[in-house]
């Protein structure tokens, strides 16, 4: 050992019990014989589907499993101090100060209580005993470090008033307030949009570069690894697999496993080879709008950030600086108007004016970001959610207005697939029930209903004596199964997907986007695909339409808005999108930084322009 | 799990038998629940029981016992512990004698009686009101929202005295009593339940049964109804005992049941001036009161572990939930 290692882990084991007190003991090994060491200024990722102990290994970096019930054995040693031997007042001293850790979900890691900059000035303050002035300058310091624009001011915000990317830096300015040697991202991208992905890795990798400190980045996704770590550790059931370099480990994998993680990974390349789909179009919006009242907070949020915020040259990429803290979007009645003094709300125009059709038989990918109105333009379609203007043709027939009794007889052509596995199921119906509850709701009897799930259970490749088993006994994808089968159980003729595989493994994804296309081919469906991914909607979609702030702002053939995109948004998108291969993913940093400084140059000019 | 025993047989009829039986069995594990339910089940055999275990002291609820109690004093029992011994197990009233034993077997009929009856009918108006509420147009919301404001903020005991004392004599009044409480009671659960709905309103699971052509009343009943059985059945058993008390506050205001009929809020109302020189009759009735409390809350507690699926295995299946769009 030639260089002195800032963090050593030997052997490290990590046990839970589980099954407290009704159902037997027992314990779980989420972390068995792991190893690694990182020096100054080096980079690990730590990647594996859920459950296989990454985080679990990270916290331990950090003491984090000190008092929980957890066992844990070998050592673990950090700048020099044995984490299973410190004391508690040594621990402390070592979290926040020598090793950092950024969360996964920054809204949850932030007091909603207190401003950004007091968080951070806090945390700072205990530990250099600085003054609360000194702190408090030192927490914009590390704001601005971050790229927060206007730091001075955007210290005294709250959290809610921050949009997701920036609470990200937030917490990434709040862990280097003491310059940290090590620092431990869990996941911290997989809340974020995938532009602002980008940005917060550019800024973890820029911030390495500049500081020298090390970086463990805990992650579930191998194409963020490639740009932004030097070595990757895989894991699989608490054991890593493979331990390498990013260059070695991403194009040469050695495992089996390694090499699955890796093909699951959906690629932008990866082009549909679709059966030529009919012409004859099945479900056609046209004009939609939904707008929904804006809350106080946001309008006036609004009416702040178009203020001093966009001054020139305050280095906020404008791509993140339009999506403020809440859904805040563009008020329709000019705030400050005679609108206002009329007490008339502004509106969120969640949807605004989008036109599109669905051909029988054919994938329409939605993409875009959070608040681009993709999810609400999905509930539409289906009319779970009632629009606010504009028209939906099934057959030919207007529903955009229909109440519930006439939409009884079209109820069964649209069904839906959710995003989220734990609420779209009834965690007090057994997952069978749950299945046979349209058939059941449509008169249907119980036996015939029975047999007919169990059929569509097997179809999803689900065994059909599961018919009684409950959805907490299920992982996530197996969830997503179940809430196929409930789509396909009315025999529908489209299916809107909200993000089917977003909350799910990189393998599980591929396995539920394969089972979609399979039952598509079957059953004649007709999908519409709304997902933030854009190389798993290019896999599954025959036509793609991009979403921004509620309108699409381009449609067309999947091959030719990937290929050639029109918009400069569709551009952005595609170029923030991760890549697996280590020289390409630091080529589009470059790149990435290239196209921000423009964008700063243009939000100059068009700030410029306004005053 | 029998699954190889239920797969053959018709959904309808496999499920339901199967389900209970599980809940039974989840709560069978639990043995503070069991205790809890010895207990109550106790309880309820001391009430129905009243006369039969009277007749073994060999006393009676309403007779005056003079002689055992110290006039000298304004009327302080005899003996130690309020005067118990073999004649009376539990020693006898302060001031007129009466055997505490009886009037505590008597008074747990009335008691429990009019608790448990007041909170169905509690639990009932709220469920349904909380229910029309939730699942109603805005309308319906708000002119029922503002109702549930209105029982709230009601001057509750002004108006059971009024109500108490306007209905004539012949009218039992135990009955009245539960649904006087009850009717005045009805806010908190329909709030507690309104609020419930609309956070399960707005899952996906609801969204998609209306996908599936499932009717507001359907999707009230298979889908949201399970949901508020948590919920409501804690909200019940903990109402429970403050019922027992509403009880008693207003037997001792002499609006609850008419003496000599006992209950044990009347006796703890009467305890209290008593309770220096006789502390034996404060614990008695209080000790009961207490038990009943406990009992009702442990067995609420387990009963709601039982009814969830989830609690039941205790293994968190984790998916990461991401911010949604």
């Amino acid at each position: 050992m030639t260089e002195r290692l800032l963090v050593d882990v030997r052997d490290l084991r990590v046990s839970f019990p589980v099954g407290i007190g009704t159902a037997g003991t027992g314990t779980v090994t989420a972390v068995d014989g792991l190893s690694f060491g990182l020096r100054a200024g080096e980079s690990l990722a730590l990647v594996g589907e859920s459950g296989s102990g990454k985080s679990t290994a990270a916290f331990a970096l950090l003491g984090m499993h000190r008092g929980t019930g957890a066992e844990v054995s070998g050592t673990v040693r950090v700048a020099g101090t044995d984490l299973a031997t410190a004391t508690d007042a040594e621990l402390r001293r070592l979290r926040g100060n020598r090793i950092a850790m950024v969360f996964q979900d920054p809204l949850s890691a932030l007091d909603p209580y207190w401003s950004v900059g007091a968080q951070i000035a806090e945390v700072h303050r205990v530990h250099t005993g600085a003054s609360r002035r000194a702190s408090r300058a030192r927490a914009v310091e590390v704001l601005d470090r971050v790229g927060i624009p206007d730091a001075a001011r955007r210290a005294g915000a709250h959290p809610h008033e921050f949009s997701g990317g920036m609470r990200q830096r937030a917490l990434i300015a709040m862990a280097l307030a003491c310059e940290p040697e090590v620092l431990v991202a869990d996941e911290p991208t997989t809340a974020l949009d995938v532009t602002v992905q980008a940005q917060i890795l550019d800024l973890l990798h820029d911030l390495r570069q500049q500081t020298g400190m090390a970086l463990l980045l805990v992650t579930h996704d191998l194409g963020v690894v490639a740009g932004a770590t030097d070595r990757v550790m895989v894991m699989q059931d608490g054991r890593a697999v493979e331990h390498g370099s990013v260059q070695s480990v991403l194009r040469a994998p050695e495992r089996p496993y390694t090499r699955a993680l890796i093909e699951a990974v959906p690629r932008l390349e990866a082009r549909r080879s679709a059966p030529p789909v009919s012409e004859e179009v099945l479900l056609r919006v046209e004009d939609l709008h939904r707008h929904f009242p804006a809350p106080r907070a946001a309008a006036s949020a609004a009416a702040s950030l178009s203020g001093p915020g966009q001054a020139p040259g305050s280095g906020e990429p404008s791509g993140e600086a339009e999506e403020t803290g809440a859904p805040a979007g563009r008020p329709a009645a000019p705030s400050g108007g005679l609108g206002r003094l009329l007490g008339r709300r502004p509106r969120h125009r969640a949807v605004d004016g989008v036109t599109l059709e669905v051909r029988r038989g054919e994938t329409l990918g939605i993409v875009g970001e959070s608040g681009s109105g993709k999810t609400t333009l999905g509930r539409m379609m289906v009319r779970l959610t009632e629009p606010t203007s504009g028209r939906i043709l099934l057959d030919g027939r207007d529903i955009a207005a229909a109440g519930e009794r006439e939409l009884r007889p079209v109820r069964r052509d649209l069904q839906m697939v959710f995003q989220d596995p734990v609420s779209s199921l009834n965690p007090r119906r057994s997952i069978g029930d749950s299945i046979a509850e349209p058939l059941l709701a449509g008169g249907t009897g119980g036996a015939a209903a029975r047999s007919e799930v169990q059929g569509l259970l097997e179809r999803v490749g689900l065994p059909a004596a599961w018919y009684d088993r409950y959805p907490h006994e299920f992982s996530g994808g197996q969830r997503q199964r179940v809430g196929i089968a409930r789509a396909l159980a009315v025999r529908p003729r489209l299916i809107v997907c909200d993000e089917p595989v977003s909350a799910l493994d990189v393998s599980t994804q591929a396995q539920v986007v394969q089972l979609l296309g399979e039952l598509q081919q079957e059953f004649g469906l007709a999908l519409v695909f709304i997902a933030h991914d854009l190389a798993v909607v290019r896999q599954v979609s025959d036509r793609v339409a991009v979403m921004r702030r509620g309108r699409v702002v381009e449609q067309g053939d999947a091959d030719t808005v990937y290929d050639s995109p029109q918009h400069p948004y569709t551009r952005r998108l595609l170029a923030a999108v991760p890549v697996l291969d280590p020289d390409e993913a630091a080529v589009r940093r470059r790149a990435r930084a290239a196209l921000r400084a423009l964008d700063r140059s243009e939000g100059g000019e068009e700030a410029q322009a306004v005053a | 799990m029998s699954e190889t025993a239920t797969v053959s047989r018709p959904a309808a009829e496999a499920t339901e038998p199967r389900r209970r039986g599980q809940v039974w069995r989840r709560l069978r594990r639990n043995r503070a629940a069991l205790a809890a339910l010895g207990v109550i089940a106790l309880l309820v055999l001391f009430a129905l029981a009243a006369p039969l275990l009277a007749g073994l002291e060999g006393q009676d609820p309403t007779t005056f016992h003079n002689d055992l109690v110290d006039s000298a004093t304004g009327g302080v029992p005899f003996g130690s512990f309020g005067g118990a011994g073999a004649h009376h197990w539990l020693g006898v009233e302060p001031g007129n004698g009466r055997d505490v034993f009886a009037r505590l077997a008597y008074g747990a009929r009335v008691s429990l009686a009019v608790a448990v009856g007041a909170t169905v009918v509690q639990i009932a108006l709220g469920t349904l009101i909380g229910l029309a509420a939730g699942l109603g147009n805005r309308l319906a919301d708000t002119v029922l929202s503002r109702a549930m404001d209105l029982v709230i903020a009601f001057p509750e005991l002004v108006f059971a005295i009024a109500l108490m004392a306007i209905v004539p004599d012949g009218f039992p009044r135990p009955v009245l009593l539960a649904l006087v409480i009850g009717v005045l009671g009805w806010g908190s659960p329909a709030r507690v339940v309104r609020a419930q709905v609309l956070s399960l309103r707005g899952l996906d699971y609801v969204s998609a049964a209306r996908l599936g052509g499932s009717g507001r009343w359907r999707i009230a009943r298979r889908e949201i109804l399970p949901g508020l059985a948590g919920p409501v059945i804690t909200f019940a058993l903990l109402r429970l005992p403050v019922n027992v008390a509403s009880e008693a506050g207003l037997s001792f205001l002499g609006v609850g049941v008419r003496p000599p009929t006992p209950s044990w809020g009347q006796m703890l109302s009467t305890a209290t001036t008593w309770y220096e020189v006789d502390p034996a009759y404060v614990l008695l009735p209080a000790g009961l009161l207490f038990v009943t409390v406990l009992a009702f809350t442990v067995f609420g507690d387990g009963l709601r572990t039982a009814l969830d699926p989830r609690a039941a295995s205790r293994l968190r299946v984790g998916t990461r939930r991401r911010a949604k769009d």
